[in-house]
C-alpha cells in the first residue's frame, strides 16, 4: 500500500477527484477485511469524509468521529478554542477494525492526540490511517497507511478541506494563524 | 485596552479568574457553557479523564465548610488530571492566626496553579486573585453573601439543557434571597443571557430591595412570583445564616413559600424545579416536589462537575 507518491502541487489537489480515489481503494480494503471496518473520522474535515465514504461503501450504521482537543499538546498556548466537535463512536470499540480518515496529515500531532483519545474508550483490535493529502513534515513517527496524494507546501501555509452547501469539497490554502 | 480591567479577564477579554457572574458578558458565559457540553461526556468513558490539566496543582481552599462542593471541585479537577490538595483551611492555620495574604504565599510556595476559594467573606477571592502571580488562577467557590459562580453557571447550564436558551423564559427565585450568593450570580448570569422575565420571590425580611437594580422583579407573594415561570429555583433556607427575627418559624416560612404539587401547578405545566441543594424537605420544599417529574437537582449535580471543568481549563489556559 504505501508505493511512494510524486509530489504534486498544491493547487492542483482537486479534493472531488482525489476523494474518489480514497473510495476506490477503500472499496478494495472493505472486500479483503476479515472484520467489519470501522471508519471513524478526525474532526473537522475528516468527518465530512468518513460520512460520505460510510454512505458511499454501504457500510452499516453510521461512522465514528474523533476529536482531537482533549489530547492536544498545544492546550496552554492555544486552550480549548477547537472544541465544537466532540468524539462520537457509534460502536463497541473494543476489538473494532478501525480506519481513521482525515484530509491532510502533517505533522502526525493529531493522530498521536486522536490515538489517545480513541484508547480512552476501549482497545481497538487495529487502528490503521487513510488521508487524501499527506504534506510530509513530520515531528512524530506518524504514517498513513494510505495517502492518496502527496505535496509540499511550506510550514507558512496552511492546507485545509471545505465543503460548499452540496457537499462538494475543495482544498484551500491559506496562511497558518500566528 | 480598556482603563479599568475587570479583574476576571487578561487584556485580550480572556477569562483568567472566575470570581463573579457580575460584569462577565455573554460570550464568556456562553464559552464556558459550550466548553461543558464537552465534558459531561467524559464520564461515558471507559477512561474518566482527560488530561488537559497534567501536571496542574488545584488548590481547594475552603475557609468555609461545604463538602458537596468541594467534592464536586475536587472531581473536576482530578478527571482534568489536575493534581488535586484538599485543605481544610478551617481548621489548620487560619486558626493558627496566619493572614489570608501569608496562607496564599505559602501555597504558592508550594506552586499551586488553581485555588478555589470559599470563604464566609465577600471579596475574599478577589483580594487573592490580586495578589497571585501571573500563572495562577483563582476559582470563586462562594464568597460571603456575595457570589458563588460556578453554581450559577451551572443552573445556566441545567436551565438551557432543558429549556433550550433563554430569550423567552421566565425565571423565579424563591426563598432567601438575602443570605443567597447563589441568588445573586444567578440573576446577573440570567439578565446577561438573555432571559427577559427573572422574578425574586420572599417575603420582605428575606428579599432585599435592591434586587430591582439587577433586573430582577421583586414578588412577596408566591402566586405572583412563580405564575406561568419555565423555570423555578428554590434556595435554602440558611438557617446557619439566619441571626435576628427575620422569620418567626421555618414551618412558617414553608406554609407561605413552601413549594408542593399543588402550588406548582402556579408555574407552566412543563416547568423545571432546581434547588442548589442541600434541601430541606418539608421548608422551601416539598418531598414530592423534590422527588417529582419536575425536579431536575441531581442533573444539576452532574452538570456541576462538567461546568467546573469547563471553568479550570478555561482559566488554566490564559495567562494574566
Amino acid at each position: 500500500m504505501n508505493t511512494p507518491l510524486k509530489a504534486r502541487p498544491a493547487s492542483e489537489l482537486n479534493a472531488e477527484s482525489l476523494y474518489q480515489e480514497l473510495l476506490q481503494q477503500m472499496r478494495v480494503i472493505v472486500a479483503k477485511a476479515d472484520s467489519p471496518v470501522r471508519l471513524v473520522g478526525i474532526a473537522s474535515g475528516g468527518v465530512w469524509l468518513a460520512h460520505r465514504l460510510q454512505a458511499d461503501l454501504g457500510l452499516e450504521g453510521s461512522a465514528g468521529v474523533v476529536s482531537s482537543s482533549m489530547h492536544r499538546d498545544d492546550f496552554s498556548t492555544r486552550g480549548l478554542s477547537s472544541m465544537s466537535v466532540q468524539t462520537q463512536l457509534p460502536f463497541e470499540i473494543n476489538g473494532a477494525n478501525v480506519w481513521l480518515i482525515d484530509d491532510v496529515l502533517y505533522t502526525g500531532r493529531t493522530i498521536r492526540a486522536v490515538l489517545n483519545e480513541l484508547f480512552d474508550y476501549g482497545r481497538p483490535a487495529a487502528v490503521k490511517l487513510a488521508v487524501l493529502v499527506d504534506r510530509g513534515q513530520r515531528e512524530l513517527p506518524v504514517e498513513a497507511n494510505l495517502a492518496i496524494a502527496r505535496s509540499d507546501l511550506p510550514a507558512t501555509q496552511l492546507l485545509e478541506l471545505s465543503r460548499t452547501e452540496d457537499g462538494q469539497l475543495t482544498f484551500g490554502i491559506e496562511a497558518t494563524p500566528e | 485596552m480598556r482603563i479599568q480591567r475587570n479583574p476576571q479577564l487578561n487584556a485580550n477579554g480572556e477569562l483568567i479568574h472566575l470570581l463573579s457572574t457580575e460584569g462577565l458578558s455573554k460570550d464568556v458565559l456562553t464559552n464556558i457553557l459550550d466548553t461543558a457540553t464537552n465534558f459531561v461526556s467524559v464520564s461515558d468513558r471507559e477512561v474518566k479523564k482527560v488530561p488537559l490539566l497534567r501536571g496542574k496543582s488545584v488548590f481547594n481552599l475552603f475557609f468555609e465548610n461545604s463538602t458537596r462542593t468541594r467534592t464536586t471541585f475536587d472531581i473536576a479537577a482530578t478527571r482534568l488530571s489536575a493534581d488535586v490538595i484538599n485543605l481544610d483551611i478551617a481548621r489548620s492555620s487560619a486558626s493558627k492566626g496566619e493572614s489570608l495574604l501569608d496562607t496564599i504565599d505559602n501555597l504558592s510556595a508550594m506552586a499551586a496553579d488553581i485555588f478555589v476559594v470559599r470563604h464566609n467573606e465577600s471579596g475574599a477571592p478577589y483580594l487573592i486573585a490580586q495578589h497571585v502571580a501571573p500563572h495562577v488562577h483563582v476559582v470563586n467557590a462562594g464568597d460571603g453573601r456575595h457570589a458563588h459562580p460556578t453554581q450559577a453557571l451551572l443552573d445556566m447550564y441545567t436551565i438551557r439543557h432543558f429549556k433550550g436558551d433563554f430569550s423567552n423564559l421566565s425565571v423565579a427565585i424563591v426563598g432567601d434571597v438575602l443570605h443567597s450568593r447563589v441568588a445573586r450570580s444567578n440573576i446577573h448570569a440570567l439578565t446577561t443571557l438573555g432571559c427577559p422575565d427573572v422574578r425574586v420571590v420572599g417575603p420582605k425580611t428575606l428579599v432585599p430591595g435592591d434586587m430591582a437594580q439587577m433586573g430582577a422583579r421583586v414578588c412577596n407573594d408566591l402566586r405572583e412570583g412563580i405564575s406561568g415561570v419555565d423555570v423555578v429555583i428554590a434556595l435554602r433556607l440558611q438557617n446557619e445564616r439566619m441571626s435576628g427575627a427575620l422569620l418567626p418559624s421555618a414551618q412558617e416560612f414553608f406554609k407561605s413559600y413552601g413549594l408542593t404539587p399543588e402550588r406548582m401547578q402556579w408555574a407552566k405545566p412543563d416547568a423545571i424545579v432546581m434547588h442548589p441543594g442541600p434541601i430541606n424537605r418539608g421548608v422551601e420544599i416539598a418531598s414530592a416536589v423534590a422527588d417529582g417529574p419536575q425536579a431536575v437537582i441531581l442533573s444539576q449535580v452532574t452538570f456541576g462537575i462538567a461546568v467546573r471543568m469547563a471553568v479550570m481549563s478555561i482559566v488554566a489556559s490564559h495567562d494574566a
